[in-house]
């Protein structure tokens, strides 16, 4: 009858949507320049097949019973029977779906290890290691070992372990740059640790995904994947072009509102150092060279805990 | 002027104005109809008094409606604002207001009081019992809900709404970043419709553990029941927490703790994971009974016995624990490493497979049934496939390293709404139609019926599935506009375009039961749906006593074994009824506890004082008050009954 045909081509019409929508450029979480985004991204298509497989099932199912047992088809008298259940299809019921979530559990886990450690293929590089933290709206980004900080900009060398340390001066925000690696939350009283790296130079966007107010739209970053002599190249660049950050200029920072992008030379956690409670959560990611680091910084934080 | 100045809004706008004005003229209209008509009597006596548990269910079922419509123009103006890049239709506060009401309006008081007037209407009907354990109880607790769902609404033109989103994280929503009294109307609002929550909670575990009609063991209780039982010992569980939270964010906002704070210790993902304990399990509190729902009428209109219902019944019950344990998946992205990300991602995939079962149960219902397409039979065949969409999107979502992409995207958007639309909200339509004629002795127009079904369908299709590829595409949720480089313009204006075929697709249900009351039959029988259980065994419509005579119950399908296999549902003689006497105190002490939460959103302490002691009064009241109800003679019932038969 008609309406099955309704039903066909409904489901026609938004499958045709979504392969038209992704169609067009690839989704920038499916398009990924860096193994931890690569991984994700493999994920993501592994789940997807596995699920339209699910849903395939399910809809053969469901347009087979309707179009079978609908009553005008039936008999006017026949009575359907009284089933109470059976023991092996609730077996296959039951099994079936237990495989599946098994394998993608493994799957899950495996996955988990590797996005929460340094990046596959630059495990023997020296990870870069920036301090991103966020105050509304904007994004503070601190280069400790090249004593240099931009606000809203993200410059980064291509085929080198990058470790994020996020922390927040304001609400909880989400540092996220789709195209290297999923988010990670910023907070107040605590860092958090995000690896990443960039398999090629390009642009990126970054932004905070985590709602944090009123100018949270706009809580967005430019990152800019470059080759290693780039980057120094640029970092010595700053050192000879850009003005200290003070204190004062700091917290003139930390004001609510936008900025464009600025350049500084030292950071400002060499004056207002990053929180440090609750560590414990990151045992099994932190390296013990950059345990330090922190641990010289702790100082005057501990009146606050 | 000081003091009046809190009242006034932070952000006023045209919309706002106008609702004031809106809302000033229906209060008038309201009361000069009351007046005029000389129905105050009549509204005090038959419904704010009342302690009927069908006319709560009713009162619920009102107060949801109007909340689906506040939380729709909500919605409808969010896809608006997004629908080009760079629009200027909403400023970010105004949208961030709307999101964050929107959430809480369709969780809180749409969804909730929708689930409540299901479990209020049927389920002493379908145990076959008289009333609820706790009749004056029940009265107070939609008092409570409504009163706080008016509270929360008028956040809008007093004040100024909340905006820290309705999961309401700190520190955004604490002191520091929230200065308005916003968040004090979550804090205290949300807290007194919960208290009518809990207590519905365990109203009806005591009504279903201990009401039952002779014969009806607990493996012999129809679906919805079972459903029923089940949300409610979560309300049990989960609403403490919720009251917990909700008392320490008050603490935080207006009595200076640091529970939630960024400095002197506070910690703010507290907030976060004590939310999502609450939280989550809230989201089956909504789900179980609409899966009730559908088993009902699965069943019914495949003119069969519901398949698996020992499974169906286990699946709940692993549901219900499983809920309980997945809280963390809900911010996987905190940092809390790769181990306790991985047990939660476990966890949640674990949820698949109990639900798996129930939607293989509902397809082999259907295998040799005799299928009939109605229109609540119609909202469930659109359920299972859309239904199933949402839930393998949520495994994906619970693979916890992918989760890093898909978390606070338009993907999870396209996630929650695509298991609580087709889940939760088709579910609640499904029974309004369903359960329409018991109601109120007439159906609802099915031709209308049905075309609001496949315009709600088309229209959620285009509404949300392009949010999947907007948030792989890196469309974060609760921006208020992005640029046209972005490149999110096509997705968004396709979801405005879905967003409106829903919109139409809901005034449709207002014109059908406009239309329909006016020109449907009301020549229809106790049981139009030829259906199988209890609640249908009674007259139509159900007189205050709901049985003359309780049923007597051999299997879950009473009805159905006394219309195929010559059960007698009904034996012996009338005998005299006890019932409940109205009550006028649920409905005042729950105007004093508006009162109290108004005044205390705003810290006016002298009234929360005043308000507090009238509280206690009314409970020191009922204490000591002698009410042992009333009986209905044997005569009455014989003249009730041959009425009804008579019709």
């Amino acid at each position: 009858m008609h309406k099955k045909g309704i039903k066909v081509a409904l489901f026609s019409v938004f499958l045709t949507i979504i392969t038209v929508l992704s169609g067009c450029e690839p989704l920038l979480v499916l398009d990924p320049k860096g193994p931890q985004a690569e991984r994700q991204a493999s994920d993501i298509l592994l789940s997807i097949g596995l699920m339209a497989i699910i849903v395939i099932v399910v809809f053969a199912l469901l347009v087979y019973m309707l179009v079978k047992y609908r009553a005008s088809k039936q008999k006017p008298d026949y009575e359907p029977p009284h089933i109470e259940g059976n023991l092996w299809v609730e077996v296959i019921m039951v099994g079936i779906p237990v495989l599946i979530v098994a394998f993608l559990s493994f799957v899950s886990v495996q996955s988990n290890y590797i996005v929460e450690a340094k990046p596959k293929g630059y495990e023997d590089t020296k990870p870069l290691v920036v301090y991103a933290s966020s105050s509304n709206w904007k994004w503070h980004f601190s280069y400790p070992e090249e004593g240099i900080e931009t606000v809203n900009y993200l410059y980064i060398p291509t085929n080198r372990a990058l470790e994020f340390r996020l922390y927040s001066h304001g609400p909880i925000t989400s540092f996220w740059i789709p195209q290297l690696g999923g988010q990670k939350y910023a907070m107040a009283d605590m860092v958090t640790t995000l690896h990443l790296a960039a398999d090629v130079p390009g642009e990126f966007m970054g932004r905070n995904a985590n709602f944090s107010g009123k100018g949270f739209a706009e809580n967005t970053f430019d990152v800019t994947a470059m080759s290693q002599d780039d980057f120094d190249d640029w970092v010595k660049e700053v050192k000879e072009t850009a003005k200290p950050i003070t204190e004062e200029k700091f917290e003139e920072l930390l004001e609510p509102g936008h900025l464009g992008r600025q350049t500084y030379t030292g950071t400002h956690l060499e004056f207002s150092p990053p929180p440090t409670g609750h560590n414990h959560t990151e045992e099994s990611t932190e390296t013990h060279e950059t345990e330090s680091h922190t641990d010289s910084n702790t100082g005057h934080e501990g009146m606050s805990h | 002027m000081d003091f009046f100045d809190r009242f006034a809004v932070p952000h006023p706008s045209i919309a706002i104005y106008a609702s004031m004005a809106a809302i000033g003229l229906t209060i008038i209209a309201v009361i000069a109809g009351l007046t005029y008509f000389k129905k105050w009597g009549y509204l005090w006596r038959e419904w704010l008094t009342t302690v009927d548990h069908k006319r709560i269910g009713i009162m619920y079922l009102l107060s949801a409606l109007l909340m689906l419509f506040r939380g729709g123009v909500d919605a409808i103006m969010m896809r608006a604002q997004l629908a080009v890049p760079d629009n200027t239709l909403l400023d970010a506060q105004h949208y961030n207001e709307i999101f964050t009401t929107h959430g809480i309006v369709m969780i809180l008081f749409m969804a909730m009081p929708f689930i409540m007037f299901f479990m209020n209407f049927v389920v002493p009907l379908q145990i076959g019992a008289r009333d609820v354990a706790f009749p004056r109880l029940n009265a107070l607790s939609f008092w409570l809900f409504f009163m706080g769902a008016m509270l929360f609404n008028i956040s809008f033109v007093v004040g100024g709404s909340p905006d820290a989103g309705w999961t309401s994280y700190f520190p955004l929503a604490g002191n520091e970043f929230s200065e308005s009294v916003g968040t004090n109307y979550y804090m205290i609002a949300i807290q007194i419709a919960g208290i009518g929550t809990l207590m519905t909670g365990i109203n009806f575990i005591t009504t279903i553990l201990k009401m039952r009609a002779p014969g009806m063991t607990l493996m012999k209780m129809p679906m919805f029941t079972w459903s029923a039982l089940i949300a409610n010992v979560i309300i049990v569980f989960a609403f403490p927490v919720l009251a917990v939270l909700l008392a320490m964010g008050t603490l935080d906002r207006q009595f200076g703790t640091h529970f939630f704070t960024m400095d002197n210790g506070g910690m703010d993902m507290l907030w976060a994971n004590i939310f999502w304990v609450w939280g989550h399990p809230e989201v089956y509190i909504l789900i179980l009974p609409a899966f009730g729902i559908y088993s009902e009428i699965i069943s019914t209109f495949a003119r069969r016995n519901l398949y698996g219902y020992k499974s169906m019944v286990g699946s709940m019950v692993i549901i219900s624990l499983l809920s309980f344990l997945v809280w963390a998946h809900h911010f996987f992205t905190m940092g809390q490493g790769a181990l306790t990300n991985s047990i939660f991602s476990i966890t949640t995939m674990a949820i698949a497979v109990p639900t798996g079962v129930k939607i293989f149960n509902w397809l082999l219902t259907l295998r040799k049934g005799k299928i009939v397409f109605t229109t609540p039979m119609l909202y469930s065949m659109h359920f299972i496939p859309l239904f199933t969409l949402g839930g393998v999107t949520g495994v994906m979502l619970a693979m916890s390293a992918a989760d890093y992409q898909y978390h606070n995207t338009m993907f999870l958007v396209a996630h929650f709404h695509n298991v609580i639309i087709p889940g939760v909200v088709y579910a609640m339509l499904a029974g309004l139609h369903y359960y329409w004629p018991k109601m109120f002795g007439f159906m609802l127009n099915e031709k209308i019926g049905k075309r609001t079904v496949w315009l709600l369908s088309i229209g959620f299709i285009l509404a949300f599935m392009p949010m999947y590829a907007s948030g792989l595409d890196g469309q974060a949720r609760r921006m208020y506009t992005y640029s046209e480089a972005a490149g999110f313009g096509l997705m968004n204006m396709i979801s405005f375009v879905g967003a409106a075929i829903m919109a139409i697709g809901f005034v449709l249900i207002v014109y059908n039961i406009y239309f329909s009351t006016r020109y449907e039959s009301r020549d229809i029988s106790n049981d139009p749906w030829d259906a199988r259980t209890l609640e249908w065994s009674t007259h139509t419509p159900v007189p205050e006593y709901n049985f003359a005579i309780l049923p007597d119950v051999e299997s879950n399908e009473a009805l159905w074994d006394a219309k195929k296999n010559g059960h007698v549902l009904f034996k012996g003689d009338y005998e005299k009824i006890h019932m409940p006497n109205n009550s006028g105190i649920p409905f005042i002490m729950s105007c004093i506890f508006f009162v109290w939460g108004f005044s205390f959103i705003f810290s006016l302490w002298i009234p929360v004082i005043v308000t507090t002691l009238g509280i206690f009064g009314c409970m020191a009241l009922r204490s000591f008050e002698q009410d042992h109800g009333r009986y209905i003679s044997v005569k009455e019932i014989e003249e009730t009954e041959t009425n009804l038969r008579g019709a």
